[in-house]
């Protein structure tokens, strides 16, 4: 803290440094146990098995269950980040718009289930997308359909359950962004003659690209680890990554495929995080919350 | 300059619409747990409280709610002082260093969750934490100091640290100014994250299903068993008395951080 004061301060300076790393140094110590060494053992356990192997690897990227999960849930993951965007773009935007006491009512809309438990929502889709639930019940009552439609137990459930679950992520980081973006350039747009498209098109959105690239990042890769939705609204079908991992550690006691599954699904994710941060600033991503 | 456009009409419709899609599953859930119908009918044949009386009587998941609980309880007790000083030392600080341990601490947010209960099961079967209390309040620690951290920090943000200084010049020492000037200004932020950290520790599945057995199941776990096999209203009963219990929190977290403005 006193940082220019010579020769006595220098005792004092390092006992600040031993003060300040000692209070720090129980956080710190809990998370190197419990995230860091667990997830080095990881690495370390898909590699070694009696001596040094990428036999898990050669597995992970050559037999057909294992790339074609990784296939899927990428495939998802990028649906559910698109339909996250579209559906939370023109919700951001309102939000933005409206003056500021409407503008947070409506975020607390969107955030209100962020507080719900994912188990209970993945309960709630149940009952509405069911065989018997309430949506294919209505749907009859209008005479609309017949035969109960198969909502659930498949990878449209897994979608619908999922981009609700992810939209906050994509709205708080919009939001952010487009409050940043001055009143003031729009309404020199319009002074101009631009028309509210033009102006919005030309102006607004591009503003607002940060907040967009935030937000499917933070969508696409918390979706990437999803594993409570897809395993109980996919119906078994629907194998993504995470599940594999859990079923090769559960059911077949393959730690080391399990390993190496979830050692190349984090790759993937530092790589994504790694490759956004050269854009935008990762604080944005991850202080959302 | 805000004139009903087609485009703006539009954009209420589209977003009326993604909010119903928000908070219509978030509100279906409380009809059913007072139905009577073992199965889902619309609109509830009628009223009952069956599926509440099934919880509280079973001890299966009474078991498992005291286990939750406790695993909260303690995870807010050692996470928040833990993240507290980690946020203090991190804001005060000059170190280099201190900007790669801000960096670690947040690692739980970062790795998918999935990724860390496989890691923590390897080890945790190593040093016989399966299974155990410590091992699921430990788990639980780790996942919810990045949400003390960030809250606090957040809060330590628009504290001056002068003011600090000033109580030591006048005689206080380190611990006691800090309890007694630096902890009352940041009081919401440090009640903000404990109850962050709180609400994590009741709703962690994850960790749970991989770590946890035996007496030491916590009710999302009996839950997420319960779900995969069939659908029982009692899970309805819980849901909601679980949803109104964070939002409850959530509201005291909040309008505690709003009174810090």
């Amino acid at each position: 803290m006193t940082t220019s004061v010579p020769d006595p301060s220098e005792r004092h300076q390092r006992r600040e440094h031993a003060l300040m790393l000692a209070l720090v140094s129980p956080a710190l110590l809990v998370i190197l146990m419990l995230i860091v060494l667990p997830v080095g053992w990881l690495a370390w356990q898909s590699v070694y098995h009696d001596g040094f192997t990428l036999e898990n690897y050669r597995r992970v990227f050559t037999e057909d269950i294992y790339w074609r999960s990784f296939a899927l849930t990428f495939e998802i993951s990028l649906a559910v980040t698109l339909i996250a965007l579209l559906l939370g773009y023109p919700v951001a935007y309102l939000a933005n718009s409206l003056p500021k006491r409407w503008g947070i009512l409506v975020l607390s809309l969107v955030v209100l289930p962020f507080w719900t438990s994912v188990l209970v929502r993945a309960y709630a889709w149940l009952a509405l997308l069911q065989r018997t639930g309430v949506i294919n019940q209505f749907l009859r009552y209008l005479d609309v359909i017949s035969e109960p439609l198969a909502l659930v137990h498949n990878t449209f459930g897994t979608v619908v359950a999922t981009v609700h679950i992810l939209l906050p992520f994509m709205v708080l980081p919009l939001y952010a962004t487009m409050q940043k973006i001055p009143n003031d350039l729009m309404q020199a747009g319009a002074s101009l003659g631009a028309s509210p498209s033009l102006t919005f098109f030309r102006v607004f959105l591009p503003l607002s690209l940060p907040g967009v690239l935030a937000g499917c990042t933070m969508v696409f890769v918390l979706c990437l680890g999803f594993y409570i939705t897809p395993e109980l609204l996919g119906g078994g079908r629907t194998v993504m990554v995470s599940m594999l991992v859990s079923r090769n550690v559960e059911l077949y006691n393959q730690f080391g495929a399990a390993s190496a599954v979830a050692v190349v699904l984090l790759l993937s994710v530092l790589a994504i995080f790694f490759v956004v941060s050269r854009f935008i600033s990762l604080d944005r991503v991850l202080g959302q919350k | 300059m805000m004139r009903a456009s087609p485009a703006r009409i539009v954009l209420y419709v589209v977003s009326a619409l993604v909010l119903v899609y928000l908070i219509l599953p978030v509100l279906i859930i409380a009809p059913i747990s007072f139905s009577s119908a073992r199965f889902l009918t619309f609109p509830p044949p009628s009223f009952s409280l069956r599926w509440y009386q099934l919880y509280f009587a079973n001890p299966a998941w009474m078991q498992a709610t005291r286990v939750t609980l406790t695993v909260a309880l303690l995870t807010v007790g050692i996470a928040t002082p833990f993240g507290v000083a980690a946020a203090y030392a991190i804001s005060q600080s000059k170190l280099r260093i201190m900007r790669l341990i801000h960096m670690t601490l947040l690692l739980p947010l970062v790795v998918p969750i999935i990724i860390t209960a496989v890691g923590i099961f390897f080890v945790y079967a190593k040093v016989g934490l399966v299974a155990t209390m410590p091992g699921l309040v430990l788990a639980n620690v780790m996942l919810g100091l990045p949400y003390v951290v960030i809250s606090v920090l957040a809060g330590l943000q628009s504290f001056d640290p002068a003011q600090e200084m000033v109580a030591r010049s006048l005689g206080m020492n380190r611990l006691r100014s800090f309890f007694a000037v630096t902890l009352p200004q940041i009081k919401s932020s440090v009640v903000a994250g404990g109850i962050f950290a709180f609400i994590s520790a009741m709703d962690e599945t994850i960790v749970a299903l991989f770590i946890s057995g035996g007496q030491y199941q916590p009710l999302t776990k009996r839950m997420f068993t319960a779900l995969r096999d069939e659908i029982d209203p009692t899970i309805a009963a819980i849901s909601t008395l679980m949803t109104a219990g964070s939002f409850l929190l959530v509201l005291l977290a909040t309008s505690r951080q709003g009174k810090k403005t």
